[in-house]
């Protein structure tokens, strides 16, 4: 047993840091609202808490990418700090503070804005941190404890809306429903291998004959569903929808963001370095999740007229594009998946800020035949969802194309030219959905503008959509970093 | 070439349009004059700075030039040239985008800065799609197109603009990823997207055949060929004058371009195969679509229909895979590049006073618009393929390749010749003869100077071309002739590996099936 001393937690500084910064917050907030102060001071000092927990994401990030890249693996292998973590750990933190700041104003004019939601914020960072660095069946499990619990009372943040409230159930009790699978999963995995670290299942997995052992395949599918459940695939993706239209949109834009991130880097580390190879054949499960990912979320989005719910229902299609990429069961494959997240990432958060634009003077509205004429009423808003459109529909020059591309490249390097086809087919159907958001911005009528955009919700709106138009120049950087991070990823 | 050393000439004039929709995009919102002039501006020196690489271009080199060749994402590398194919369409494109701008002057009013960066965002998508040298670049340009044109027939289209554009837009794209695919398996099988190296890759025959499928299902939307040209009739009809010109005029000839630059030099054997299939389906576009044409009351849907029947004349002369065929390909893509352009903005100039495309609401132009008649009446015998025009070299090349490959089919698509001096010369005597006796053409008037200005450059080349075609014509020899000599080649080696497998097979027989291919 070595001894344990702080020069040995280095790599743990990050969540330590913004753990602790949570606790400090919410200590603040909880002995300084017994004073029950007026509602506007109250206000301000919930702007204050914003931008302290802004602030300690900016650090986290930089105590995050400061350090030089090494693998190293804490506790017994339950905490791995590799390229790949960095990698989502640098994506969880951008997307956490983009996050933030798109809940501001929305929050002002819902009256939330204390200082729960930054440290609930905060919270679910860490554990989504502790996600993509799990190497262990307890820590992945209790760093999505973590995540969820936090997400959870995010998702009901407005009391008195019943939506909201709704939302929050369904999430809880679904949520909860898949941590008893994922953990009768882990039962099972623990008991046919002796083990719950990923490194020594790797080493049973790879035994010959270890596709006979049916306790450990049951165990992985229930695993596997879980973890499913968590990234809202098809066929357990039916919360999606519901609780994306009845969250409050800044929580929603937060949920399709970045949880969907830490989910899938968790389902990637779980497959590659835990089962690797071809002994246990969990390739078919991706392959029909990601199709029917694909297909459901390019056909069901048709008939949305809601924008959240289109949202909800165009991200269950992406998890389908990126499990493509996870299906191929490659390095390049794995590539493909880290450069699909991080090109999804902006665009759901930019088009998160976009449905936050939607506002009137009388409340926001959330029908897409809201937008009519916008590029009459707020040109600039309207190229930019339409860049943002046109690159979640996979077309070039835009980020969301190259993210298809290297997902796709891999699938048919490793023979699946099916896959590979159905996926392409299904980004043209689902392009349809996309077109139909540009038609009515360009092509239709101008109906009364929207108010006033907050400033920090546009600059998120500004900064997604610089980077999808151009990221086609300037994309090597991200090519390289997540070549290096899907490098990184093996069994110990 | 020497002059131009070290200047990355192809990418100054791909991407500098884009300056123009960087200053149009900081214009105050209501100056839609300047935003035309600006358009104007930089189109023109786009223009000029094209005439450079002509200049400096040497024909006998049938390899590409003015390569440029940079890192750019990971594997996939940023690299352009010409050769003596790609170029002519790259001067089309820089001299047609001046004239679009003109022909858009007073139409467009709703807009215009939109309309503008519009149109400059999509001349340096189209001049990319020339100049590209790396699959995914070309990919990249090739695709992207979709987004200005879905916008330019959705925003200043006509009535059904809105079933128009998405049309258009869905069914190039399920066209394009087919062709995606087969372009990552050719980066898988070759380890590289450079589009000279994947020239010399030989691909196994039977992975030619899924590729050409999956190439051709991307060119023969984007040409279009027969039967999946429905969406063209609506792109054309919806969209605006300047719109239906790029459309007609560039758009169309990526088709065409990209079985040149990629089925015929990357898989030979496919189409070797395949050519059967491409003559049938030509001539039925040639003969059928030329019937359709006789038949339409609208005269931008009639010019769509002979288009397409056009466009059979390439298909086919590509695929006949003799210097002549090819050649004639090219120079009807160039001719009805000119042609077809110059009777979209014909029907722009009655269209603008009358606000109408029913042929039967013209009749007896001639009377008040003597220029007008006259103008037409070139473009429609260029159209007809009359000789002393740019529309006959296309077309008697081509039928000269075909009749060399396949009498039957070059008979057949002769008779396109006939049909489409039927519908052209029907649609001339209902418009500009007869009677003037319909009122609302009473006070209509003859070209302005603007107009005027528009036609003039496209009469003089028509007819210059017509009765000189060598500029054309020597600037492409060299690489068409490698073209099809490296076609010729891979043919006999695959026939002679044939005979090898057969000989394998039949040890007795072999070495006379051996001696009968060689």
């Amino acid at each position: 047993m070595p001894t344990l001393n702080l020069a040995t937690l280095a790599p743990l500084l990050p969540e330590i840091f913004i753990a602790l910064s949570a606790m400090v917050l919410l200590m603040i907030g909880a002995f300084r609202a017994g004073g029950a102060p007026a509602a506007a001071v109250a206000e301000r000092e919930g702007e204050i808490a914003m931008w302290l927990a802004v602030l300690v994401l900016a650090v986290g990030c930089y105590l995050v990418a400061a350090p030089p890249v090494k693998t190293v693996a804490l506790f017994d292998g339950a905490f791995i700090s590799d390229a790949y973590s960095r990698f989502f750990k640098i994506l969880i933190l951008t997307g956490g503070i983009g996050a933030l700041l798109l809940a501001f104003d929305y929050l002002r004019t819902t009256k939330l804005l204390q200082f729960e939601y930054p440290v609930l914020v905060l919270l679910s960072v860490v554990g989504m941190m502790m996600m993509v660095s799990a190497g262990d069946l307890i820590s992945l499990y209790l760093a999505i404890e973590l995540q969820s619990l936090a997400l959870y009372v995010l998702a009901a943040m407005r009391r008195d809306d019943v939506k909201s409230s709704e939302a929050g159930l369904k999430y809880f009790v679904l949520g909860a429903l898949s941590s008893g699978m994922l953990l009768y999963g882990a039962s099972l995995i623990y008991g046919f291998t002796g083990s719950t670290n990923f490194t020594v299942i790797a080493q049973v997995a790879q035994q010959p004959g270890a596709a006979q052992n049916i306790g450990l395949i049951v165990g992985l599918v229930f695993l596997l569903v879980g973890l499913a459940f968590k990234v809202s695939a098809v066929p357990f993706h039916m919360w999606t929808p519901d609780v994306y239209e009845g969250a409050p949109t800044p929580v929603t834009a937060f949920f399709a963001a970045v949880p969907k991130l830490a989910a899938m880097a968790l389902l990637v580390r779980v497959l590659m370095t835990a089962f690797p190879g071809g002994a246990v054949k969990w390739q078919q499960i991706i392959m029909f999740l990601a199709l029917a990912s694909m297909f459901l979320g390019a056909f069901a989005a048709i008939g949305q007229n809601n924008i959240k719910r289109l949202l909800a229902y165009s991200s269950i299609g992406h998890v389908g594009f990126a499990l493509v990429g996870l299906a191929a069961g490659t390095e390049k494959g794995v590539q493909g998946v880290l450069m699909y997240l991080a090109i999804y990432l902006p665009m759901t958060l930019g088009a998160f800020a976009c449905v936050l634009a939607m506002r009137r003077e009388n409340g926001p509205v959330e029908d897409i035949t809201e937008l009519a004429g916008l590029s009459k009423t707020n040109p600039t808003m309207a190229f930019i969802l339409a860049a943002l459109m046109f690159s979640l529909a996979g077309i070039p020059p835009l980020a969301g194309f190259f993210g298809k591309l290297f997902v796709f490249q891999p699938a048919v390097e490793a023979g699946l030219w099916a896959l590979a086809i159905l996926g392409v087919i299904a980004s043209v159907i689902g392009a349809y959905y996309y077109l139909r958001v540009v038609k009515i911005m360009f092509f239709d009528e101008a109906k009364q503008p929207f108010a006033a955009v907050d400033v920090r919700v546009f600059v998120v709106m500004a900064v997604a959509g610089i980077y999808v138009t151009l990221f086609f120049p300037a994309s090597n950087p991200l090519f390289e970093a997540a070549s290096a991070a899907a490098r990184s990823l093996k069994p110990l | 070439m020497s002059s131009l050393a070290g200047v990355p000439i192809l990418s100054i004039v791909t991407f500098f349009p884009l300056i123009g929709v960087l200053l149009i995009a900081l214009l105050n919102r209501d100056a839609t004059g300047n935003a035309r002039w600006i358009a104007l501006w930089v189109t023109i020196l786009t223009f000029l700075a094209s005439i450079l690489i002509w200049w400096n271009f040497d024909v006998r080199n049938a390899g590409f030039q003015f390569v440029e060749n940079r890192a750019w994402l990971g594997p996939i590398r940023y690299k352009m040239g010409v050769d003596g194919i790609s170029i002519l369409f790259v001067i089309l494109t820089t001299f047609l985008m001046p004239i679009c701008i003109l022909a858009s002057w007073s139409t467009v009013e709703d807009r215009v800065r939109e309309y503008m960066i519009a149109f400059l965002v999509l001349e340096t998508l189209m001049i990319g799609v020339f100049c590209a040298l790396d699959l995914m670049l070309f990919y990249v340009f090739f695709e992207a197109g979709l987004i200005p044109m879905f916008i330019i027939i959705g925003v200043w289209g006509g009535k059904r603009r809105v079933y128009a554009s998405f049309k258009f837009f869905l069914y190039t794209l399920l066209g394009s990823v087919l062709m995606l695919i087969a372009m990552i398996a050719m980066w898988n099988y070759a380890g590289t997207t450079d589009i000279e190296a994947l020239m010399a890759t030989k691909f196994p025959p039977s992975m030619q055949t899924w590729l050409w499928l999956a190439f051709f299902a991307s060119f023969a939307v984007k040409m279009p060929m027969w039967p999946v040209h429905t969406w063209l009739p609506d792109a054309h009809v919806e969209a605006p004058t300047a719109g239906s010109v790029i459309l007609a005029a560039i758009l169309l000839k990526m088709g065409g371009y990209g079985f040149l630059r990629f089925s015929l030099p990357m898989f030979p054997v496919a189409s070797h195969d395949f050519a059967p299939m491409v003559y049938a389906l030509s001539v039925i576009a040639i003969v059928y679509t030329s019937l359709v044409a006789l038949a339409q009351e609208d005269v931008k849907k009639l010019i769509a229909y002979s288009s397409v029947a056009h466009m059979g004349y390439v298909t086919l002369g590509i695929f006949t895979f003799t210097t002549q065929g090819v050649d004639g390909a090219i120079f009807q893509m160039l001719s009805h590049g000119i042609v077809s352009a110059a009777l979209f903005l014909c029907v722009g100039v009655v269209y603008d006073r009358m606000h109408t495309r029913e042929i039967a609401a013209y009749g007896g132009l001639a009377e008040r618009m003597p220029l007008y008649a006259a103008a037409f009446m070139v473009f429609t015998m260029a159209n007809v393929g009359l000789p002393g025009t740019s529309g006959f070299i296309g077309e008697f090349l081509t039928l000269m390749g075909a009749f060399k490959v396949n009498t039957l089919v070059a008979i057949i698509a002769t008779t396109g010749v006939i049909l489409s001096a039927a519908y052209g010369l029907y649609l001339y005597r209902r418009m500009i003869f007869g009677p003037l006796d319909k009122p609302s053409l009473a006070g209509i008037l003859d070209l302005d100077r603007r107009e005027i200005a528009i036609l003039s450059p496209l009469v003089v080349l028509t007819i210059l071309f017509g009765v000189y075609p060598a500029p054309v014509l020597d600037v492409t020899a060299a690489s068409v002739k490698k073209l099809v000599s490296g076609y010729e080649s891979a043919i006999k080696t695959a026939n002679l590996d044939a005979a090898v497998n057969a000989a394998v097979r039949t040890p007795d027989g072999g070495a006379a099936t051996i001696a009968g291919a060689r």
